[in-house]
């Protein structure tokens, strides 16, 4: 935290002079905006969730969990996150080795590439799924003669969310690996070391804490994504319902206690989430990406 | 670089590390499975449409006041984000005040929550008889169902994606300048809005181009608290979930694919924007 040498206290200002900073009343004016503008955006909502859920009591709360259709809808959320962030992982990581370690044509085309799905709506991100595998598109009669079901099914669920995080652990990793260079990974290669050796032994260690900081924030979007599953799930209720969409569900039939409920949990996962980012920013600061350091 | 005077081209500069081949092709062949066939499935649909009957579809009434809706909150609210972003940016980088850590912290909230646990918890702070709706109610605002309260879910969804890219802009300036702009005489004022917004110019703008982004195509949280009226709240993408309710996938398509060229074009011209303003004035990002 660099820049904290340089922060200001309120009040200390005439000791280091004004030339460089604003008369406190200004600061606190916009310490003060800042802190009403958070406090109607971001704070009330996350306490609205909470609010709302225990409305009725905790009774009521715990009832709308234990709900059996609750129960599918965490389990196929469990599902789809524990395929699409591991499949996401070995892409990230190859993607970072292939764009950081080495110099090719084409590679800031291919980085603009990798970073499309985060300009295409999440509708669209499940659109396109629709159209390939629905029951207009060229490959349906095949699917259908072999009996795979992809659409509204797990799979699609699966492509959806792949396509939706498809950028984010690559997104992490190769800035990271380019501030690290090909040194240490020479260094080990002119020692002996084989090529999986180095990877395992030389840049894995190295690049672990941003990988997990990569992965904590693929999973947070994951498990949390909409618009892409809604599109493809079919809303069959205990069946494809992943949490997020079993919330609106809920909301849309009026059981505001039991959407709220559900919603707890996806809000207790991103302050989860929100607490391990800024340990991880807090504590292994150079290890990962420079853009994350604050 | 002496290897490439020998060539006159080539693909790859030489290394001595292993695995280029096996990384680029895993990340080839992944990408063209998950995202390029995909986008390349749409476009041929939309082209198979032809075009007179691409046009008809993408002329609509109701099809071009969603799109206006959905690319009019999302500019509204992604100004506004610029707004506040930097002001936030700005009291995280360089005040001390307590509680600082957690703001900080907060402020990527919209990044971890669901958008759809957003858009219901929006709703109900922002209906009439909501925490914040019931004041707004008497002074005769409405914000859950009507284009403003799309403009308060953008506003959420798009805040992390400017105070994050102008905060690291901002650490960067160096106190040199500031100095000198006070000597020479300059108002705090002066300094601020001649000499250091300038130069976050490039960084405000990547800001804004993402946060814009991020809201054309925004749903979660946007469909709790629009109301949904068509040719009033009606969003663009929600147009295509209906038309696909309705088996109606040439008109869904030819949506999304308005849409994708719009938003794209707009990236194109920002990003043109961006890399004349990063010549004209200093500081990365």
């Amino acid at each position: 935290m660099a820049h904290d040498t340089q922060a200001l206290a309120p009040g200390n200002y005439a000791r280091v002079g004004k030339a460089t900073t604003e008369r406190p009343l200004a600061r606190w004016t916009l310490i003060g905006i800042s802190l009403v503008f958070l406090l109607l955006i971001l704070l009330l909502p996350l306490a609205a969730v909470f609010f709302e859920a225990l409305r009725k009591g905790p009774e009521a709360f715990l009832e709308a969990l234990a709900d059996p259709e609750t129960f599918s809808a965490i389990r196929l959320t469990l599902i789809v996150a524990g395929i699409s962030v591991p499949l996401n992982l070995v892409f990230g990581i190859a993607a970072a080795w292939a764009i950081a370690k080495f110099e090719f044509k084409g590679k800031a085309f291919l980085t603009t590439l990798i970073d499309l799905p985060f300009s295409v709506s999440p509708v669209i991100s499940g659109l396109v799924f629709v159209l390939l595998f629905g029951s207009h598109s060229i490959l349906a009669p095949y699917l259908q003669s072999y009996g795979i079901k992809i659409l509204f099914a797990v799979p699609a669920l699966v492509l959806a969310t792949v396509f939706v995080t498809f950028p984010f652990i690559a997104r992490e990793l190769i800035p990271l690996m380019q501030e690290q260079g090909t040194s240490d990974e020479e260094a080990a290669l002119s020692l002996g070391a084989s090529g999986w050796q180095t990877f395992w032994y030389v840049t894995l260690p190295n690049i672990k804490w941003g990988l997990l900081y990569g992965v904590l924030l693929c999973n947070a979007r994951a498990m949390g994504e909409f618009g892409a599953v809604s599109v493809v799930s079919g809303h069959i209720r205990g069946v494809t319902n992943t949490m997020p969409l079993q919330v609106e569900i809920l909301y849309n039939e009026y059981n505001f206690v039991a959407a709220f409920a559900v919603a707890t949990l996806l809000a207790l996962l991103a302050l989860v989430t929100l607490v391990l980012k800024t340990l991880l920013e807090l504590r292994y600061s150079a290890e990962i990406s420079a853009s994350r350091r604050h | 670089m002496a290897a490439q005077t020998r060539k006159s081209w080539q693909f790859r500069r030489p290394s001595v590390l292993p695995g280029f081949g096996l990384a680029l092709g895993v990340t080839l062949f992944w990408l063209t499975l998950i995202v390029l066939i995909p986008l390349a499935g749409l476009a041929i649909r939309s082209s198979g449409l032809g075009a007179a009957k691409f046009w008809a579809l993408a002329a609509d009434p109701r099809t071009l006041n969603a799109l206006r809706i959905s690319f009019g909150t999302a500019f509204l609210a992604a100004i506004l984000n610029v707004a506040f972003g930097i002001i936030l940016a700005w009291v995280l980088v360089r005040y001390r005040f307590p509680g600082k850590r957690i703001i900080d912290a907060m402020v990527d909230l919209p990044f971890a929550l669901p958008t759809a646990v957003a858009g219901i918890a929006l709703t109900t702070l922002y209906a009439p008889n909501g925490w914040i709706g019931q004041f707004l109610t008497p002074l005769g605002i409405k914000v859950a169902f009507t284009p403003l309260g799309i403009v308060i879910a953008l506003v959420f969804v798009g805040l992390p994606f400017v105070v994050r890219t102008v905060q690291p802009v901002m650490e960067e300036i160096d106190r040199e300048v500031e100095e000198a702009a006070a000597t020479l005489g300059a108002t705090r004022f002066q300094t601020i809005s001649r000499v250091l917004l300038p130069g976050l110019a490039p960084a405000v703008l990547t800001g804004f181009a993402l946060a814009f982004a991020r809201g054309v195509g925004e749903y979660g949280s946007v469909i709790f608290i629009a109301g949904n009226i068509p040719y009033v709240s009606e969003i663009a993408p929600l147009l295509i979930v209906i038309r696909l309710e309705e088996f109606n996938y040439p008109a869904a398509t030819a949506i999304a694919a308005v849409m994708l060229i719009l938003s794209f074009s707009l990236l194109f011209v920002i990003n043109l924007i961006q890399s004349w303003s990063r010549r004209r004035y200093g500081y990365g990002a």
